[in-house]
């Protein structure tokens, strides 16, 4: 667990600096995961690796660390009545063409993809 | 007596204690009601958490400062989404071309459409950050407001809501897009939907849930990348 913590914020660490070396708009996390996703490829990590192990720890309560950034949404009941039109519409609406882009697309390049 | 409950009460170990106990009942009503979609532990425990610091009179502020070990792993969370694209990584070998253009063209599209109509609808610059990042998994997606300059909170929770919708109704619009592919439809639903659409897409067919769990992955990551740029460029 200890290992496989240190891996993960060794990563993170190293996405962190990165981002600020950069200056890259992108959350260093994210590029952390970049790191690490090239570093189980090289090594071809199996299920049985310390990192595998505490990232699945991790993954499997991932909701529980939403709770405190979702409860600050009381603060902001106000606008969110305020502007419920925009942010509805915003959501349903932009959620449907994504969905609607990605299965498409998909289907229109795996028939090109077949026709070869 | 009131000095110690006023003490108790702002305390961290009761901040904890209330959140991984609201969690755990929200577990609790996911399990009892067969996993309905719209039953989402988290949301439950955003509500019952909600709710009692309201009715103690308790500042989000003290909470928030109460609970910095739970939200400090958010950080390493999301980098342990590296792992479960890694395990799928085998299932991209002849699926590379589709993979590359839809998922970039489905983060663009639904980043741009979400922030346009916010724009034009008169819910203002702020909001149309804050709901950007929405299709992100909800770790990135409080990341990426935070950058863009958006209110993280809300966003965390506009996310859960995205991915709910794709639990309730995703598979149900899928079919009425005529979009009949396994692969294709897992690909929608991950890129859109983030995890909870993925447990959805698990439950419909196996292969359809690999898929959606890749992309929900690549479209973290595409977001990433297109959220900044279209922000600049949009408002």
């Amino acid at each position: 667990m200890i290992n496989g913590l240190t891996w993960l914020l060794g990563c993170q660490l190293v996405g962190e600096v990165l981002v600020r070396l950069t200056d890259a708009p992108v959350p260093g996390p994210v590029v952390g995961m970049v790191v690490l996703f090239v570093l189980l490829r090289v090594r071809r990590s199996g299920d049985d690796a310390t990192v595998v192990r505490a990232a699945a720890g991790l993954l499997r309560h991932l909701q529980l660390l939403f709770v405190p950034a979702g409860v600050g949404v009381i603060v902001y009941l106000g606008t969110i009545r305020d502007h419920a039109l925009p942010l509805v519409a915003g959501l349903v609406v932009s959620w449907a063409l994504g969905l609607a882009v990605v299965g498409w697309t998909t289907v229109a390049l795996e028939r090109v993809g077949a026709r070869r | 007596m009131s000095e110690t409950w006023a003490w108790a009460s702002h305390s961290p170990v009761f901040f904890l204690l209330l959140t991984l106990v609201a969690y755990r009942i929200g577990r609790e009503v996911r399990d009892r009601t067969g996993g309905h979609a719209l039953a989402q532990p988290v949301l439950v425990a955003i509500v019952l958490v909600g709710v009692t610091l309201s009715v103690l009179d308790v500042d989000y502020a003290d909470y928030a400062d109460g609970t910095t070990l739970i939200s400090f792993l958010l950080g390493p969370a999301t980098v342990a989404l590296a792992v479960p694209l890694h395990r799928q990584a085998h299932r991209l070998q002849g699926f590379v071309v589709p993979l590359l253009v839809a998922i970039p063209l489905g983060a663009v599209v639904s980043v741009s459409t979400a922030v346009v109509l916010v724009e034009t609808l008169g819910g203002g610059d702020l909001l149309a950050r804050t709901i950007a990042p929405k299709a992100a998994t909800t770790p990135v997606s409080i990341a990426l407001s935070e950058t863009a300059g958006g209110i993280p909170s809300l966003t965390a929770v506009l996310t859960i809501l995205a991915g709910i919708l794709g639990a309730v109704a995703g598979p149900a619009v899928l079919t009425l897009l005529r979009v009949r592919d396994r692969r294709a439809r897992g690909l929608a639903l991950g890129a859109v939907s983030h995890g909870i659409g993925t447990s959805r897409a698990l439950v419909e067919d196996e292969t359809e849930g690999a898929f959606a769990g890749l992309s929900m992955g690549l479209t973290a990551l595409a977001t990433s990348l297109v959220v900044p740029i279209l922000v600049a460029v949009l408002l």
